[in-house]
């Protein structure tokens, strides 16, 4: 077997790990032991979280002998080492304070975020000159975990918001946790449609008049591209054309993989609503009662202070010192440089209202998870849809 | 100024909350922390007296009061943060191409919104006036606050003393009480302590244990850090400390380095562009994928001369070799304090073009006479001896036709076209020529003579970044100190129990600036096997 068969093996295992993993973690609820006392469950849950990232470290290994270059250079690859990282950051926080309920929501991040990943092209691909140098992986490595110690404060946030909000009554906080997990349904769903019509070999091809460029779909067009022909046959006609402010060729097949998520995630969400028969995050709540408020505020403060000197040092430190050898300058205003600063900032106000009594609890916790989303946008949508020099998508 | 002086004998200054020495309320000033409406003391800054807190009788008491404070500050950064957001929506006019003009880039490419977001000037949305202008705010709420704080807190750390007044002990986030303790309890409590690296301070049976006291200074270093940057930004614009300016040089050529003041050139021997094996197994998948080849380097062979001695104007200077090298990219070659960076390149650049004159109807096209043209060294007229000769009435080094009138886009020789005049000694008048790579137009089709292209040299040129920038150093050290006070102050936490007897009972008070679970469990295991009751946690959140 070569080393690219052995990585991937490697990577599809942890997957597998994680999901045992979760299911351990969803065990602890069960417990009757009060808050604190560590669970037998818990820890089989956190041994194999263990056992689930050494496998993806064999991954990280194995691809990188593969491929010559530390695998961090494209989406794929990026995103699969923001899951592993995510999970490293969740294993220190275990060990500090031993909450096993951060299991059960930061391990589903880290396989929704590993799962995305493989939608990407997964194939070894060559640097151009400007990635080849060391600080691609020091940049990168540090970049990301900090992103991922600050993505447990997201976690432990979401974990607070759920048992905290009231849900006796509708309102904008019971709203936007239902956005939370609908937004998060429909990245599970955009993976499992992906997934789907990629083993069925799917693809539409479409002739892009402007650009006079041939457009290939790999799911069944909903909106065709705005200047778009249709070329293969015998498939789904689309049921409208991408608006013309869209430009561009790939435009359309964004939106369209865009509306599938959606609507996939409605599909998803409506399920689990007609299971539950009340609001997905009312059917979590009583399950998290047993978690206690003080420390998960805490535990959302404290992994904002552990990630934010981790990531100044990767995304804005170390960018600048590779930006400098690469580029000639550090900074250059570049999308990705300003959304790296819009998340330094955005924490550094996060830190700054700390001070004040007000903000702690669920507010904090709402912060927590702007913080998060913001993070989330700099990785997909700058990448995808802002170009940049950064851009892994052109 | 009014002194406070409180029971315990300390005089405070005005304004202070909490008493420097035993941390007794000051009763008139607990509005100022919003104490009096908690139970819980606001510990932040001690209660210690600021001059925001204090002052606000002129016009310098008010801008300082306005920038000492956190909220100020945070509306500060959540304005920069809305204003970098809005930065990238478009691209930003650095990063469109050049050739066309930005208000009718914004316009066609983005429509109504386009054309909106160009007359805002969010194009240059991060040199706008404004954008400075918060970035300023910013640092000068970081100086403000800073020296609002810094001052009073350090007076307060240091005066604090192990006797506490009951109040302040109550008042703790972490507080409980024990009856009947024995010594030999607290004895072991502080050994405890002790071995946990707390510095005890006794007076009078009171004890105080502390440690990671310096962790309180991080903020303030990584302000330092963070005002050095600042100030690196700002000597950015002297051209002193920062030049930057960019030269094309061709294979074989030398050329002056700008802003070196004539002192340096840079030879460019040979210009490589590498792409990678599609034959390669390892990356073909993703090569066929990409449907182009993958670029993997770009490098100049350079050479760098210094002038030798003085130059004479009109003269050739005296040149030698300074330096050596290749330039790539991640790669600079450096000279002095001039760097040299891989930028650019332009492949297949014409050198010269050769050119033969024949007889129009002759099928051999045995030369009459043969030419070059150098496009360095471009002439206005090549003798072809016996009579004949050329003459160039027009160049274009970058051919295109501009309803129906030849043109040139650039200087650069990438499509050269010409306009030849035949002059000869059988030839009335002259012959009108007009060629270009594949083409001979002759206007009249009636020439006598032609002439047609026997070769071309072509060559590539590089594209080189020259910069100066003495701000690097202060950036790094700013950095430096920034990463420094952010893990000082995050990763180290103050903590500070207080054993307090009382007549028949022992008060034990505990506070930190972060991690209160790491000093719960401090305290837990000093506690452990005694008669200590546990600290309650006196903060509920709602």
């Amino acid at each position: 077997m070569d080393y690219v068969s052995i990585s991937s093996n490697f990577l599809f295992a942890s997957f597998i790990i994680y999901m045992v993993a979760i299911v351990f973690f969803a065990f602890t609820i069960r417990d009757k032991n009060k808050e604190h006392k560590q669970t037998k469950a818990g820890t089989v849950g956190i041994v194999l979280t263990i056992i689930g990232f050494i496998s993806q470290i064999g991954y990280f290994i194995t691809r990188w002998i593969a491929s010559h270059h530390a695998p961090v250079s494209n989406m794929f690859e990026y995103m699969t080492f923001f899951g592993m990282m995510l999970v490293f950051a969740f294993i220190i926080l275990y060990f500090i304070y031993k909450v096993d309920l951060l299991g059960l929501f930061i391990l589903p991040v880290s396989v929704v975020v590993i799962g995305y990943a493989s939608v990407f092209p997964q194939e070894i691909s060559p640097l151009v000159p400007s990635l080849k140098s060391h600080w691609l992986y020091i940049h990168v490595t540090t970049v990301s975990l900090g992103e991922g110690i600050l993505a447990v404060s997201f976690g432990a946030g979401l974990i607070y918001l759920i048992r905290q909000v009231d849900q006796t009554v509708r309102s904008k906080k019971t709203f936007w946790l239902e956005f939370i997990m609908y937004s998060i349904l429909s990245v599970i769903a955009f993976v499992a449609v992906s997934t789907t019509f990629g083993a069925m070999d799917y693809s539409i091809e479409f002739q892009h008049s402007e650009t006079e460029t041939t457009v290939v779909y790999s799911m069944p067009a909903i909106a065709a591209p705005n200047d778009g022909v249709m070329l293969t046959e015998d498939k789904m006609s689309p049921l409208f054309k991408a608006p013309g402010w869209m430009n561009g060729a790939e435009a359309g097949r964004k939106l369209n993989s865009l509306i599938w998520s959606l609507l996939g995630g409605l599909v998803l969400y409506g399920l689990l609503r007609l299971i539950f028969r009340k609001r997905i995050t009312a059917a979590l709540q009583p399950r998290v009662k047993k978690s206690n408020p003080e420390l998960l505020d805490e535990i959302t403060y404290r992994a904002v202070t552990i990630g934010f000197p981790v990531f100044t040092l990767g995304g804005l430190i170390f960018a600048s010192i590779w930006a400098q050898e690469a580029w000639d300058r550090f900074w250059g205003w570049d999308p990705k440089e300003v959304w790296a600063l819009i998340t330094w900032f955005f924490y550094a106000a996060f830190l700054h209202l700390r001070l004040s009594r007000g903000w702690h609890g669920e507010k904090s916790a709402w912060l927590a998870v702007i913080g998060f989303a913001i993070i989330m946008f700099n990785l997909v949508v700058v990448n995808l849809v802002i170009s940049g020099l950064h851009s892994y998508a052109s | 100024m009014n002194e406070i002086k409180c029971e315990c004998g300390h005089v405070n200054p005005e304004g202070t909350v909490l008493c420097e020495a035993c941390g007794k309320p000051i009763e008139r000033n607990q509005h100022i922390d919003g104490n009096e409406k908690s139970k819980l003391l606001n510990m932040r800054y001690e209660g210690s007296a600021r001059r925001s807190k204090t002052r606000n009788q002129t016009v310098v008491d008010k801008i300082w009061i306005f920038f000492s404070s956190v909220k100020v500050g945070v509306w500060l950064i959540v304005l920069t943060l809305i204003a970098s957001i809005i930065g990238t929506i478009l691209p930003q006019e650095m990063y469109i191409p050049q050739n066309v003009e930005a208000a009718d880039h914004y316009r066609d490419e983005y429509g109504l919104f386009g054309q909106i977001y160009y007359q805002l000037g969010f194009h240059n949305l991060y040199s706008s006036w404004w954008y400075i202008l918060l970035i300023a705010s910013i640092g000068v709420s970081l100086v403000i606050c800073s020296i609002d704080r810094v001052v009073p807190l350090y007076r307060a750390l240091k005066r604090q003393k192990p006797k506490r007044h009951s109040n302040f002990i109550r008042r703790q986030r972490l507080f409980g009480k024990t009856e009947n303790v024995k010594q030999a309890d607290i004895d072991q409590v502080v050994s405890r302590l002790k071995k946990k690296r707390y510095r005890i301070s006794e007076e009078n049976g009171h004890i105080l244990a502390e440690k990671g006291r310096f962790s309180r200074w991080g903020p303030y270093v990584n302000h330092i850090g963070l005002i050095i940057v600042l100030i690196a930004a700002i000597l950015r614009s002297m051209s002193f400390f920062y030049i930057e300016d960019y030269v094309w040089v061709r294979e074989g050529e030398t050329k002056l380095i700008p802003q070196t003041d004539g002192q340096y050139f840079i030879k460019n021997n040979d210009f490589i562009m590498d792409v990678y094996d599609e034959n390669d197994e390892r990356y073909a998948e993703a090569i066929k994928k990409n449907g182009e080849m993958i670029p993997s380097n770009y490098e100049t062979k350079a050479e760098i001369y210094k002038v030798k001695g003085d130059t004479i104007p009109g003269q050739d200077p005296e040149l030698t070799k300074v330096n050596e090298g290749e330039i790539r990219v991640n790669e600079p070659l450096t000279v002095e304090d001039i760097s040299l960076y891989q930028a650019s390149y332009q492949l297949n650049e014409f050198q010269s073009m050769s050119f033969k004159l024949h007889l129009s109807d002759d099928e051999n096209e045995s030369p009459i006479g043969e030419f070059t043209f150098d496009m360095n060294n471009p002439k206005k007229e090549y003798d072809l001896g016996n009579g004949y000769r050329v003459v160039v009435d027009d160049y274009f080094p970058e051919f295109f036709m501009e309803e129906g009138v030849p043109d040139t886009k650039s200087k650069y020789p990438k499509k050269p076209a010409f306009i030849f005049f035949v002059y000869g000694p059988d030839i009335e008048d002259y012959e009108v020529n007009f060629l270009t790579i594949g083409a001979n137009l002759n206007p009249h089709n009636n020439n006598q003579y032609k002439i047609s292209i026997t070769g071309v040299d072509m060559r590539d040129v590089t594209g080189l970044t020259v910069k100066r920038d003495h701000t690097l150093p202060f950036f790094a050290v700013g950095a430096i100190i920034f990463m420094i006070g952010v893990v000082q102050g995050m990763y180290w936490y103050h903590r500070r129990v207080w054993i307090h007897p009382r007549e028949n009972e022992v008060w034990i008070a505990a506070h930190t600036n972060k991690n209160w679970y790491g000093l719960k469990k401090d305290i837990e295991s000093s506690l452990e096997g005694t008669d200590f009751n546990i600290p309650d946690d006196q903060q509920e959140l709602k």
